[in-house]
């Protein structure tokens, strides 16, 4: 008998510690969430996209950062001053900790600024190419600046500061390009000093975060693990929220809020996203890349731009592909952002005109183009991109839709690869919440080797007047002078046809009813502020 | 074992090719079997409409210019908000589905029948040299068919695919799509052909006609041609029809994986896949019309090998 009661004992045991591990699992909070792409690289320097920034925003900070109103607050620079226009001093917080234990200090920030600005880099525009960095001390920096910039803080939220010591000791000084075949260590490890550490990363499979203990600030989330995967399908992505297989997913696919909505546990936060979707077109090449026009570029041709922008039928893009959620647009920033948008109108959607248009620039016949799109980064990308195919085949030209995941996406089209695209399809929101940087980054010449300026214009469409403009728009204070400045800029690059603005597109997250989180306008889910019951 | 070459058959001049084939032992047994005359009814009907689409649908799929995304998610005429012009409603890109699964299933058809063909040609030429010359050209060729078959045929097919597509760096994969799922199809299908007629090649090597053959100097390459190879195809007949729907289901399967025929081209596998991601919205119609007409063709040509298998089986009987 004994051995029976021994045995039942043990039965008991084992049952208790079961229901012990079993109960300490569920208070542990794991947030469970995908997002439908994956981080292109851990390396904050190789892609400024917002999913990858705003990710890796949760692991490395920069000297500033941005609250929930998308107000500029201090981060790793406790204070500044600007005691001349040209000359700003940064006040380091001390007392911070890189996750791997070194400590913060100048030699960082200076590090940082450089690497930013290698070759490699796509944050180039961050940090003006002719600023210097002085040490003053170990926690003291000051940045002197060739011109004014009232708005610099506004882009440092994601120039990410990197350990100068653990870059260098592992290979990693040098930023890793979007197109690198092999990945760096960096791009593959993260050291920051950021809220979350980034305990395992396998490309493409999950991403696990923990929280760090040693983080200067006090937490604002309640989280002890969060499993990131990214899941591409839309309807697998949806299946897994409403099954209560992850906690969160980004996006929800628009034809399923409804279905989301509906469901008991589970909810979609939603508002209008500060992100402009838009058509770019290789203008500088004597040739297109992929073109049967040879000898010549089309694109050269304004008529030709213009008939591609009146060729396409924005509305039906809207109520079909985007069933009404988007604001179609006539600029390349949100109405959000410039207050004189309104003034700006969408050319009408005249596919006879766009035919008139292609057979005075010597094309009745139309040509044909490659068409660079994603199909997982932006809220139905793929359909977008295949709408537009049609549409313009009813106008003579035929697209040679080359549509594919953002990492090959972005492998091919962006600067390190040469911006070898005829015709693509981008998605922009100006980190600075203001027009210059679209003026600068986007619209901007790309041929002074000396600055970083249209570092994302793919295209390379080029308007010296422009960018007089914009070199006078950053150094203006007055407000009103300022947005007739950005008004007139943009008017040049409206009647250039420099770009086919499309839409912004909404924000749509899918969140359990467990989660209590803030929504950023521009899409950026930060961990630091869920809570999970 | 094997059927009988036609010239060994018993033959009066007087019968027609007509009576002949309504003679023959396999129509009789064909008849016997209501389950696949109504396979083949249904398989021959879905080939003949894949065959005259341009002439049965009402627009082409593959001609951006004529699907207007204004006619997008339409529901089937039946249901509320449906639209005569498209019978079955229309997918997210305003494409007529009736329209688009008839040249899907065209899609699907050639790259199957391409893919068996090419899968056939490669396991028949290696199976005859690895029995026929036997020794270390048999261990070799066997060992590698004995290696590919512990892989999925779907994983050697995503294989070829991933290096094609690293290859073919920049470039639509409209030009490309349609060759790579053949030969995918073809290098992870051929392994069965050439056991097959591995075992029966060394059967046949050892018979007096191929001795004769051989004695009367005949030149390997014809050997094999002219004499093995009309005497060891018979078993091939059953595995080319049960292949026939397995590649149309790899096929299928690539491009829901998105690895496949982009969605510009849709085979039916690109159109259930465009389906799914309306599965919870409701738009029911993109995935089930495809999905059924692939059902329903792969299991008429299963039907129709299972029983081939049995009535090409002597023991059977």
């Amino acid at each position: 008998m004994t051995i029976k009661k021994g045995l039942v004992a043990k039965g008991f045991l084992a049952l208790a510690t079961a229901a012990v591990l079993f109960s300490s699992a569920v208070s542990a909070k794991t947030l469970r969430y995908a997002n439908q792409g994956d981080l292109k690289s851990l390396d904050p320097y190789t892609l400024n996209e917002t999913t990858t920034n705003a990710h890796l925003a949760n692991v490395y900070e920069g000297l500033v950062k941005r609250d929930r109103n998308l107000n500029v607050v201090p981060a790793l620079a406790e204070r500044w001053e600007t005691p001349e226009p040209t000359r700003w001093r940064f006040y380091l917080r001390k007392g911070v900790k890189f996750q791997n234990g070194e400590d913060f200090t100048a030699d960082d920030v200076i590090f940082s600024a450089d690497r930013l600005r290698a070759p490699g880099s796509n944050h180039t525009t961050r940090v003006p190419k002719d600023a210097k960095f002085v040490k003053i001390d170990d926690h003291t920096v000051d940045v002197i600046l060739g011109v004014p910039n009232p708005i610099l803080l506004n882009q440092w939220e994601y120039w990410m500061i990197v350990s100068k010591k653990w870059a260098e000791a592992n290979g990693s000084a040098a930023p890793t390009p979007a197109n690198a075949t092999t990945p760096s260590y960096i791009s593959l490890n993260a050291n920051g000093t950021g809220p979350f550490k980034i305990e395992s990363h396998q490309p493409g499979v999950k991403t696990v975060f923990k929280p760090n203990a040693g983080w200067w600030s006090k937490p604002e989330h309640n989280l002890d693990e969060i499993i990131f995967t990214p899941i591409a399908s839309d309807a697998t992505r949806v299946a897994a929220l409403l099954s209560g297989e992850v906690d969160l997913i980004e996006p929800v696919p628009i034809q399923d809020i409804q279905r989301v909505n509906s469901a008991s546990n589970v909810q979609v936060l939603a508002g209008p996203e500060l992100r402009t979707i838009y058509l770019g077109m290789d203008q500088t090449r004597d040739e297109l890349l992929e073109s049967s026009v040879k000898g010549k570029n089309p694109f050269k041709d304004k008529r030709v731009r213009e008939a591609f922008y009146k060729a396409i039928d924005i509305e039906t893009i809207k109520t079909r592909v985007m069933r009404g959620l988007s604001t179609p647009s006539a600029l390349m920033i949100a109405p959000e952002l410039f207050p004189l948008s309104k003034d700006f109108v969408r050319p009408k959607f005249d596919p006879e005109g766009a035919k008139k248009l292609l057979a005075d620039a010597g094309y009745p016949n139309g040509f044909e183009v490659g068409f660079d799109c994603p199909n997982d980064r932006y809220v139905n990308d793929g359909p977008i991109c295949q709408a537009i195919v049609g549409m313009l085949a009813r106008v003579g030209i035929k697209l040679n839709a080359l549509i594919q995941p953002k990492a090959q996406y972005f492998a091919k089209v962006l600067k390190p690869n040469g911006f070898k695209t005829s015709f693509y399809l981008l998605g922009w929101t100006p980190n600075t919440l203001d027009s210059h940087n679209v003026l600068y980054d986007i619209i901007g010449c790309r041929d002074d080797e000396k600055s970083a300026r249209g570092e994302t214009n793919l295209g390379g469409y080029c308007n010296k007047q422009l960018d007089g403009l914009t070199d006078q728009i950053l150094g203006e204070t007055d407000a009103t002078k300022r947005n007739a400045m950005i008004k007139q800029a943009f008017q040049i690059a409206y009647d250039d046809y420099a770009y086919i603005p499309l839409h912004q597109q909404a924000l749509a997250w899918g969140v359990s009813k467990t989660l209590k989180m803030a929504q950023r306008a521009d899409n950026a889910i930060t961990f630091g502020w869920i809570m999970k019951d | 074992m094997t059927i009988p070459p036609p010239s060994a058959g018993p033959t009066s001049s007087g019968d027609s090719l007509w009576s002949r084939i309504m003679a023959h032992d396999l129509t009789y047994l064909f008849f016997r079997s209501p389950l696949t005359v109504v396979a083949a009814v249904l398989s021959v009907a879905i080939i003949l409409a894949a065959l005259m689409a341009p002439w049965l649908a009402s627009m082409d799929p593959f001609d951006p210019a004529q699907v207007f995304l204004a006619d997008a998610n339409i529901p089937p005429v039946w249901q509320d908000g449906g639209d005569p012009r498209f019978v079955l409603g229309t997918d997210d890109q305003g494409r007529d589905l009736y329209s688009a699964i008839l040249y899907g299933m065209r899609v699907s058809l050639v790259i199957g029948l391409s893919g068996v063909a090419l899968a056939a040609t490669i396991g028949i030429t290696l199976g005859l040299i690895a029995g026929y010359v036997g020794g270390r050209v048999d261990a070799v060729i066997m060992r590698v068919a004995d290696v590919q078959l512990t892989f999925p045929a779907i994983l050697i097919a995503l294989l070829v695919n991933g290096v094609v597509q690293a290859l073919s760096k920049g470039t639509s994969r409209e030009t490309w799509a349609f060759g790579v799922l053949i030969l995918s199809i073809g290098l992870s299908f051929w392994v069965q052909y050439a056991r097959t007629i591995r075992g029966s090649t060394l059967i046949e090597k050892n018979k007096d006609y191929i001795h004769a053959a051989r004695l009367v100097g005949q030149p390997t390459p014809l050997i094999l041609l002219r004499h093995l190879l009309p005497n060891v195809i018979g078993p091939v007949l059953v595995i080319l029809t049960i292949n026939l729907g397995l590649a149309i289901i790899t096929e299928a399967t690539l491009s829901f994986l998105g690895v496949g025929l982009p969605p510009t081209q849709p085979s039916l596998g690109t159109l259930i896949s465009i389906g799914n991601k309306y599965l919870f919205s409701g738009d029911w119609w993109i995935v089930t019309f495809p999905g059924l007409t692939l059902a329903i063709f792969v299991l008429s040509i299963n039907l129709i090998g299972d029983w081939l298998r049995d009535a090409l089986n002597p023991r059977l009987q």
